[in-house]
């Protein structure tokens, strides 16, 4: 049997997860938030994003279930007193991601070599049968291994394999879209080519047509990876021999657990002390304002660099508390997204205690002061579905610069644990590789291709997000 | 006006303190001295008279708030707090880990990152204003649409990504700058070019897109159909009325970052090797030096206060509008 490992950081995405399906459903029953979400889905940017980042999220999921295999007992002897006994696991955390990518975790090669190479990055002394000794680029244990004669089988196989992958990716496209349009179709009473004429016309309010193009690239490019990644190093292999392509993947979800985590352990702050600055002022107010300007103005970098000192020390003086290096590495990523939530709160809180300010002076507020209302239930009724835009909108503002904001703290040491996947590990580690002649360049555009995808779908989104939800951009 | 300086200069006193005290209980109570000196002496040479003899030559083997040996006034001032934390508020900066004065490295090291942080500013200013007035010409045109989409693809690319591609480009490919190091004196406008351009590249995106905002705003206004009534060319009207408006905006948002550019920025002087401010802190994080950190914590703030109370001044002097109470 598997051993489930729940890790801290695992168990809140799955708590972000229940609250955004929550959401949702309580979003379709209300007109005011329907509106502004129906015209994200109409905007071609909106959805094109969406399906972007929806990619992005489905990665991290996969990679947010832990687990440890058992250990293979040794011999059959001995097996029966061990099963009475207790079962040994294997130290290394397995997600169900490492299990989709199995022979890329698996396929390390001894050090450096290029994208879709089949040899070495370097030259290397190898012994020949007959006793002497040549310098050869040997050939890779597994990129390309399967080519008898790689200088000239390479290209062919590679467009033979990539032509593959384009037609089945273009195959599950159409099984997969077909069902939909033919329910679209239904839906509107129409026949499935004048639906499709009409997509193609752009007469449906949502952007059906840019729903199937992005679908389209998507499904083929993963498909490209699906096919070609066995074979060959997509992004090459770094100085331990470990496909960079796996370590890319790996790190989209410190990336999204950095975006979102940090939110959602600051929003309950944030939202809570903004509310009541706003809505008591007086000394509340005061004493909320001191908190944020005090915290706001101790440089952030300092703050978090502080404090994940601190925790470094208290994780080397206790060992025994970690069983494994991912639940070690697991804190550090948890705390890392507290102390950012303590530094990025202060904007949300003003905000919200500007606009509660603003709100608490509507009359039908005052006429429930009037008619003695809780203060509690003024807040929660009244104050709370008024200002959650801005909550909203802050949110998805966030995500792209704490997704950044990684990268820049792995740089200078304080981000997530050495150990951890992620862009700004792989970004700190290949910049000392920019002086090596000639240059190792592969990780360094790895890292930048995923993190640009990513950040530039979420900065899309956020500001289609905002267009929609903004009262004072609302149209009309 | 001067009366209103003075109440927020004691407004910044509780402040300052309460910085102050959340540094003193991250560097002192959370994480002891004894685990100071553990991590500096490194795992082999941990023996509890090392870690004295290490606590003693820095002061830390003192007594944390209040010093029973002592007589008198000294029972309080002769203390980790008073030494290491109150000090501060005179800006005594005391010795680094290392033995080097503090106060001085900062004296020193501060004109490396002005002369960085400076000329970026400007010339951020004036590229970042220019390209948004271009923008808010051409709006509602697809050369708007694309400048705009263009802006958010340089937003989303890491500062990082700019350096280690400018570097690469100017410094290796086309050996057009240096690609790390400092000299002092005029000399040294070899090695800030590329730092400069990079800080201004690396600002573009998020500022040209806010200053839009400013100018779309203002271009609604009652003002601007009047001035393109009286027949003013498109041209007059964005740069006399538009940007002189929405200057009040930029130039707060100018002021409040003023003071903290003598910080310096941290990856930009690192990655070029500028001996600034930036690169002093990163060195002090990178080999746990906590006298250094403090002070930079510090000081940064300091110099954030100070910003706004620069940015509530310089709002009553550019915008008439506005009365302080």
């Amino acid at each position: 049997m598997i051993k489930p490992v729940f890790l801290w950081t695992d168990m809140l995405i799955f708590v972000l997860v229940a609250v955004v399906i929550g959401f949702v459903f309580y979003a379709r029953h209300h007109e005011h938030l329907r509106a502004p979400w129906r015209q994200v889905f109409r905007s071609r940017i909106g959805v094109a994003s969406l399906l972007v980042l929806s990619v992005y999220v489905l990665i991290a999921l996969l990679d947010s279930v832990h687990f440890r295999l058992p250990l293979e007992t040794q011999t059959s002897g001995q097996q029966v007193q061990q099963s009475q006994q207790q079962d040994y696991y294997s130290v290394e955390v397995l997600s169900l991601l490492d299990l989709a990518l199995g022979s890329l975790r698996d396929q390390s090669e001894k050090t450096y070599s290029a994208p879709l190479a089949t040899e070495l990055f370097a030259r290397e002394t190898v012994e020949l049968t007959d006793g002497g000794q040549q310098r050869i680029y040997p050939r890779l244990q597994y990129g390309g291994a399967h080519l008898e004669n790689p200088s000239t089988d390479r290209g062919a196989d590679l467009l033979q394999r990539s032509v593959v992958a384009v037609m089945i990716g273009l195959l599950v496209w159409l099984v997969l879209m077909t069902p939909l349009l033919w329910l679209l179709a239904r839906q509107r009473g129409l026949t499935l080519a004048s639906m499709l004429d009409n997509i193609l016309h752009q007469r449906e309010a949502v952007p059906w047509f840019i729903v199937l193009l992005v679908t389209a690239l998507l499904l083929v490019l993963i498909m490209l990876v699906a096919w070609l990644a066995p074979y060959y190093h997509l992004f090459g292999t770094d100085k331990v021999g470990q496909d960079v392509l796996y370590q890319a993947l790996k790190s989209v979800r410190t990336a999204l657990a950095i975006g979102t985590l940090t939110t959602l352990i600051m929003l309950p702050f944030a939202v809570l002390l903004g509310i009541l600055a706003g809505y008591f002022r007086g000394w509340i107010d005061d004493v909320i304002q001191y908190l944020y300007t005090t915290l706001n103005s101790i440089p952030g970098v300092l703050l978090i660099a502080a404090a994940v000192l601190m925790l470094q020390v208290y994780i080397d003086s206790h060992p025994a508390l970690f069983a494994t290096d991912a639940e070690r590495a697991d804190m550090r990523l948890l705390f890392l997204c507290m102390i950012l939530g303590i530094t990025s709160w202060t904007g949300l809180c003003r905000l919200l205690r500007g606009e509660t300010m603003k709100v608490r002076e509507v009359e039908y507020i005052q006429a429930a002061t009037a008619f003695g209302v809780r203060s509690s239930r003024i807040i929660s009724r009244h104050i709370l579905p008024n200002v959650m835009h801005i909550v909203l909108i802050s949110v998805v503002l966030d995500f792209s610069g704490l997704v950044l904001a990684e990268a820049v703290l792995s740089y200078v040491g304080v981000g997530v644990d050495p150990s951890m996947h992620s862009w700004g590990n792989m970004i700190n580690s290949a910049r000392l590789e920019m002086a090596r002649e000639p240059m190792v360049w592969w990780a360094l555009v790895a890292a930048f291709v995923f993190m640009f995808v990513l950040v530039l779908a979420a900065n899309l989104f956020s500001d289609v997000v905002r267009d929609a939800f903004d009262p004072r951009l609302r149209k009309g | 006006m001067l009366a209103y300086i003075i109440r927020r200069f004691f407004y910044a006193i509780p402040i300052l303190i309460g910085v102050n005290m959340i540094t003193f209980a991250l560097f002192f109570v959370v994480n002891t001295p004894d685990d100071m000196a553990r991590m500096q002496l490194g795992a082999k040479h941990v023996t509890p008279a090392a870690i004295e003899k290490w606590k003693q030559a820095r002061g830390y083997d003192r007594p944390l708030l209040y010093n029973e040996q002592q007589q008198g006034l000294s029972r309080v001032t002769d203390t980790i707090f008073f030494d290491k934390s109150v000090r501060l508020f005179a800006f005594q900066f005391g010795e680094a880990d290392n033995g080097r004065h503090i106060g001085h490295d900062i004296r020193e090291r501060m004109w490396p990152s002005l002369a960085i942080a400076i000329p970026t500013l400007l010339l951020g200013l004036l590229v970042t204003i220019t390209v948004s007035m271009l923008l808010v010409f051409f709006r509602a045109t697809y050369i708007e649409f694309t400048g705009v989409i263009l802006l958010v693809m340089l937003m989303s690319i890491s500062t990082l990504f700019y350096i280690i591609g400018g570097q690469y480009l100017f410094g290796k490919l086309l050996h057009l700058a240096p690609i790390s190091g400092y000299q002092d004196g005029w000399d040294a406008w070899r090695f800030t070019i590329l730092p400069v351009i990079i800080g201004v590249i690396g600002g573009l995106g998020s500022g040209s897109r806010w200053y839009r905002t400013l100018f779309l705003e203002e271009i609604g206004k009652d003002y601007v159909r009047t001035a393109r009534a009286k027949g003013l060319t498109e041209m007059r009207v964005l740069f006399r009325h538009v940007l002189r408006n929405a200057m009040i905006p930029i130039l707060t948002g100018v002021v409040v970052v003023l003071p903290t550019l003598f910080m310096g920025s941290l990856i930009l002087e690192s990655f070029f090797g500028i001996p600034g401010l930036g690169s002093y802190t990163i060195d002090a994080i990178r080999s746990q030096d906590f006298a250094i950190v403090r002070a930079m914590v510090f000081l940064g703030s300091v110099l954030y206060i100070l910003g706004l109370l620069l940015t509530d001044i310089s709002y009553t002097l550019v915008d008439p509008r506005v009365r302080l109470s």
